[in-house]
């Protein structure tokens, strides 16, 4: 132990400090934004990104092989039914003779459009019921999430095939079936985090600087729920595309002779025990593979995207 | 609690009623008689057979009587099977479709909860990986597409298993599993979650530090508060397997009522469809209330909460 008494006290000890070069202030790196923080941290999934660039090809694909193949979704070539994968028909020909490839990348259109359509229209109508439930409180709030209430407990398909039995069934019937019940999940997450940040200094800050409800709505509420609305959205594309699928298996979907993979797994079944594998084979795989890719890249998104994660 | 199940059950009860209207009207939208076919009949017969089926009424009595119908439980003839009875067909076809989802139920829920817990004891382990792997397979197949990839696999080329069909616990293997696997992947998914969550928590510590046996701390601890979410979301998986059986009976040839129902709809045989639809929604909205009961029996929170209130 040293004796204090003992210590010389030297003046040079008492200078004043250097004058400050300034750069304490400099920031070294770029701070990180929400999304960019969300994408690094996405980018480390390899499995969600596996999904993401699937989904990505599988929408080019879409779009562009039905354009392009030499042969027609609904054009029929009876000598040529049922035959095995060859180079002339790389999956196959179903019972009309109708190709393959052709009609599940067709199929692959219906599913995605389908899917995308209506998460949407989902989220477009529970922004704004949820916005406003959220944000007006008290007795608006209150009426509001009873009607939610109530829709929730409808058994959801069971809805959607009523509807579809009475109305023509088409493309847009299923959208429309699927978003009047499908779109209670998004307005109660929406709700939710609106009446979570609505109360934040930040929000009250806003206020006191005299912006009007819209503008705290667009700017403070809305960018603040985006995370948990792209979750759920990455969620209610595959329930869209398997209900789609789902119903075209019922024959309550898409009509022949147009393709969508529940109407080819349909058409497959009286022959699943023959020897015509293929005709089974592709729709699912393919049904499965985006299932696959939403789900893990919704997966992959829900831990990118929550902020209490953030490293 | 009581206030609370009072409150559900008059809940449940406007449910039901809310969809037997909107199945009604959405029946009385659809343009056309239901006994426009495609033979032109006689125009008396015709009208003998609108009185039978009380089509000449007004809607308005036409609704009452419905109503009645549904609180009498006698949902009338079926229009395409004369000799049928609505409730002839839910009697025959409902006993199916129970032991086929009640077994479901039975094996998503044991499977999903033994491999959740497992792959949660093994965090990051191979069982743990292999575990999760299966899960979000089983996520990602329809229950249709897998149904039809067994027939094609047991059925067809291995023969283990008949393809159609519901008469042994042969015949059941197949169906259960189709439709069993995606409920139980989520439920894997869901207990390894909230039980990785639990074995953090300090009662779980206090349990070891009292030199209780680790199969004791996982049963009696660990796994019955881990079990709160797969509660909560029993819900949803029911009315997931319910209409899982509409397909998986069609694709088995099960005669279900999930058959008759798909029969029904392919027919427009209304009657057939609306007492189905009323009957399915009844049950469905029936076991909700059963699982919000059971959670709230089974949450200590409220439990808890009760105490609290007890002045003794």
């Amino acid at each position: 132990m040293t004796d204090f008494r003992e210590i010389e006290v030297k003046d040079e000890w008492f200078q004043p400090r250097a004058k400050s070069t300034g750069k304490a202030e400099v920031v070294v790196r770029p701070s990180l934004s929400y999304w960019a923080d969300a994408w690094r941290r996405l980018k480390q999934n390899k499995l969600a990104m596996f999904g993401l660039y699937f989904l990505i090809f599988l929408g080019l694909a879409a779009i562009l092989i039905p354009m392009f193949s030499s042969h027609s979704v609904t054009a029929t070539d009876l000598p040529n039914q049922n035959k095995a994968p060859s180079m002339q028909h790389w999956f196959g020909t179903d019972e009309m003779g109708r190709d393959v490839f052709t009609r599940t990348w067709y199929g692959a259109r219906i599913s995605l459009f389908v899917g995308l359509m209506a998460a949407l229209i989902d989220v477009t109508i529970g922004i704004i019921y949820g916005g406003i439930s959220g944000y007006k409180g008290g007795k608006v709030d209150l009426v509001m999430m009873r009607i939610i209430e109530i829709l929730y407990g409808l058994p959801h398909l069971l809805v959607v095939i009523l509807l579809l039995v009475v109305m023509e069934p088409s493309l847009t019937t299923i959208i429309i079936a699927l978003t009047i019940t499908g779109w209670v999940g998004m307005a109660r997450i929406v709700r939710g985090q609106v009446l979570q940040i609505k109360n934040y200094e930040f929000v009250t800050a806003s206020k006191s600087f005299g912006a009007g409800t819209l503008r705290i709505i667009r700017k403070n509420l809305l960018p603040n729920t985006m995370g948990p609305i792209i979750v759920q959205m990455t969620l209610t594309v595959p329930s869209a595309i398997f209900a789609e699928a789902f119903l075209s298996f019922l024959g309550l979907g898409i009509q022949a002779p147009f393709a969508s993979w529940g109407v080819m797994a349909n058409d497959a079944l009286p022959v699943i025990l023959s020897g015509y594998w293929w005709r089974l084979f592709f729709p699912a795989l393919f049904i499965a593979m985006t299932m696959f890719a939403f789900n893990v890249l919704g997966d992959g998104l829900q831990d990118a995207l929550d902020p209490k994660l953030r490293g | 609690m009581v206030n609370y199940v009072i409150k559900r059950f008059f809940m449940m009860i406007g449910t039901v009623l809310i969809i037997a209207t909107l199945t009604f009207f959405l029946m009385h939208a659809i343009p056309g008689s239901p006994l426009d076919s495609d033979r032109t009949t006689n125009p008396t017969i015709q009208a003998n057979l609108e009185k039978f089926y009380k089509l000449d009424q007004p809607l308005s009595s036409q609704y009452i009587s419905y109503l009645k119908s549904i609180v009498t439980f006698d949902f009338g003839p079926s229009i395409k099977k004369p000799n049928e009875s609505v409730n002839s067909l839910i009697g025959r076809g409902f006993p199916i479709s129970f032991e086929l989802g009640m077994v479901t139920i039975l094996v998503a829920v044991i499977s999903g909860v033994v491999l959740g817990t497992l792959a949660a004891l093994r965090h990051n382990g191979v069982i743990d990986y292999l575990a999760m792997t299966f899960a979000v397979i089983g996520i990602s197949l329809p229950n249709f597409i897998l149904a039809t990839l067994l027939i094609r696999i047991f059925a067809g080329e291995l023969g283990w298993f008949p393809a159609a069909t519901w008469q042994s616990p042969m015949h059941m293997v197949l169906p259960t599993l189709a439709l069993a696997t995606g409920p139980m992947a989520v439920i894997a998914r869901l207990t390894r979650a909230s039980m990785l969550e639990v074995l953090t928590q300090d009662y779980i510590k206090m349990a070891k530090a009292k030199g209780l046996t680790p199969w004791k701390i996982i049963v009696r601890y660990a796994l019955r508060n881990a079990m709160m979410p797969v509660v909560t979301i029993m819900g949803t998986m029911l009315a997931g397997i319910l209409t899982g059986t509409f397909v998986i009976e069609k694709i088995f040839a099960i005669p279900g009522m999930g058959k008759y129902f798909v029969e029904s709809i392919n027919n427009r045989d209304y009657p057939v469809i609306m007492g189905t639809t009323v009957f399915y929604s009844a049950f469905l909205v029936f076991m909700l209330f059963l699982v919000d009961i059971v959670y709230g029996v089974l949450d200590p929170r409220i439990k808890l909460h009760q105490k609290e209130g007890d002045p003794s």
